[in-house]
């Protein structure tokens, strides 16, 4: 008897236990992206509670008065402006076939920025404004760029450009894939990796606002609005993949082909969470 | 007689011990180094299929290579150990953060 009631107790308790963790597991596990998007802003609002929060998109100059001042100066001649230039240029130049990179988007590429990555249920996967500008190119048989840097670059300056001051208006659409697309990005972005044992989120969440060295980590909330940028550093410009690749081979990791899956659902998730927040690319960085 | 066999035993627990010791000093030669250079690109490759491999890894096995190719089969199997070791660490990484990364998130 006594060792019936300590089996029924044990089986209650299991029970009791069972129920009390599942919904919190299962609350953790179902991506819930506009309560992301919201947490993400009030942790960067309250970590930076003098930083507005439209100026979250100027990274490492809108951490302090001293760097918001440099790059104020630096703005009145930017480096990134002969890129700009070239990119407007290659805009409006005809393709062989005699069609161009008008004919690809929707208003005629012009203020779309905002609008990119988006999910493309026909295909079921994300596409980046990277992405799509290579297969428009593909499409009217011409050679795709390289993803990193210069033409890319040129090209999604001057898109960006035109897009100046409209909030990121990324959309989860209402299809299974979508959402798991935007969960992958966010694996991506905390999981850590390379012998560095670094997540994206070590050095922009957790360390954003930091010096690393000489420089200072920029914040994750509206990280990819300034895009591309013309980094001091690198000599030159660099687009959104350049920047993925490059945080992945700086913590010892091997980097993933630009436009990999993972990247593109990166993409994704931190231009999701960073809504609302203005488009300013191109941008310059130290 | 007690004291003989406990001499013997220390003994021949030292000799295995310098036989163990000198044996890992001996001059590797290739097939080691093509033993230890293939484990280790399995390991790598496992890496790789779990979409986390280290550029300290590719270094090592270069490093292998090069020193096989110059002869230097004791640095070549040194080398392709360190990669192995360092494949494997990063096949525990990317396992175990299949679920830690949750433990980051902004919530």
């Amino acid at each position: 008897m006594r060792s019936a009631i300590r089996f029924a107790s044990i089986g209650f308790a299991l029970a009791a236990l069972a129920l009390g963790s599942a919904p919190t597991a299962h609350a953790a596990d179902t991506p819930d992206p506009p309560a992301d998007a919201k947490a993400f802003k009030d942790y960067f609002t309250k970590k930076f509670p003098k930083v507005k929060l439209e100026d979250f998109v100027n990274g490492p100059y809108s951490m302090n008065e001293d760097m918001h001042r440099q790059w104020e100066e630096k703005e009145q001649f930017p480096p990134y402006d002969f890129s700009l230039d070239m990119g407007k240029e290659m805009f409006s130049k005809p393709f062989k076939n005699g069609k161009g990179y008008a004919d690809c988007f929707p208003n005629k590429g012009i203020g779309i920025r905002q609008n990119y990555p988006y999910f493309d249920e026909k295909e079921g996967k994300v596409v980046t404004l990277e992405l799509a500008l290579n297969r428009c190119r593909e499409a009217n048989g011409e050679p795709p760029f390289s993803y990193v840097k210069d033409e890319m670059a040129a090209l999604t300056a001057y898109m960006a450009f035109t897009s100046r001051g409209k909030p990121f208006d990324i959309k989860i659409p209402n299809d299974p894939r979508a959402l798991d697309a935007y969960q992958n990005g966010k694996r991506y972005f905390y999981t850590r990796r390379g012998q560095l044992n670094f997540s994206c989120a070590t050095c922009h969440v957790q360390s954003g606002g930091e010096r690393i060295r000489a420089e200072v980590l920029a914040p994750a909330l509206g990280i990819l609005n300034a895009m591309p940028i013309y980094r001091s550093e690198w000599g030159g410009m660099g687009t959104i993949s350049r920047r993925f690749t490059t945080c992945n081979s700086q913590i010892r990791g091997v980097p993933l082909n630009p436009q990999d899956d993972e990247y593109r659902d990166l993409e994704y998730y931190l231009s999701y969470v960073s809504n609302g927040l203005p488009i300013s690319g191109p941008g310059a960085r130290p | 007689m007690r004291g003989n066999m406990r001499i013997s035993t220390l003994s021949l627990a030292l000799t295995l011990l310098i036989a163990g010791a000198t044996s890992s000093l001996t001059a590797g030669s290739e097939a080691d180094f093509k033993a230890a250079y293939a484990a280790a690109e399995a390991a790598n490759k496992e890496a790789a299929a779990l979409r986390n491999q280290w550029t300290t890894t590719a270094a090592a096995l270069a490093a292998a290579k090069k020193a096989a190719d110059s002869g230097d089969f004791d640095q070549a199997v040194a080398s392709s150990k360190e990669a192995e070791a360092l494949a494997k660490a990063s096949i525990f990484q990317a396992t175990s953060e299949k679920e830690a990364w949750k433990a980051l998130e902004i919530r």
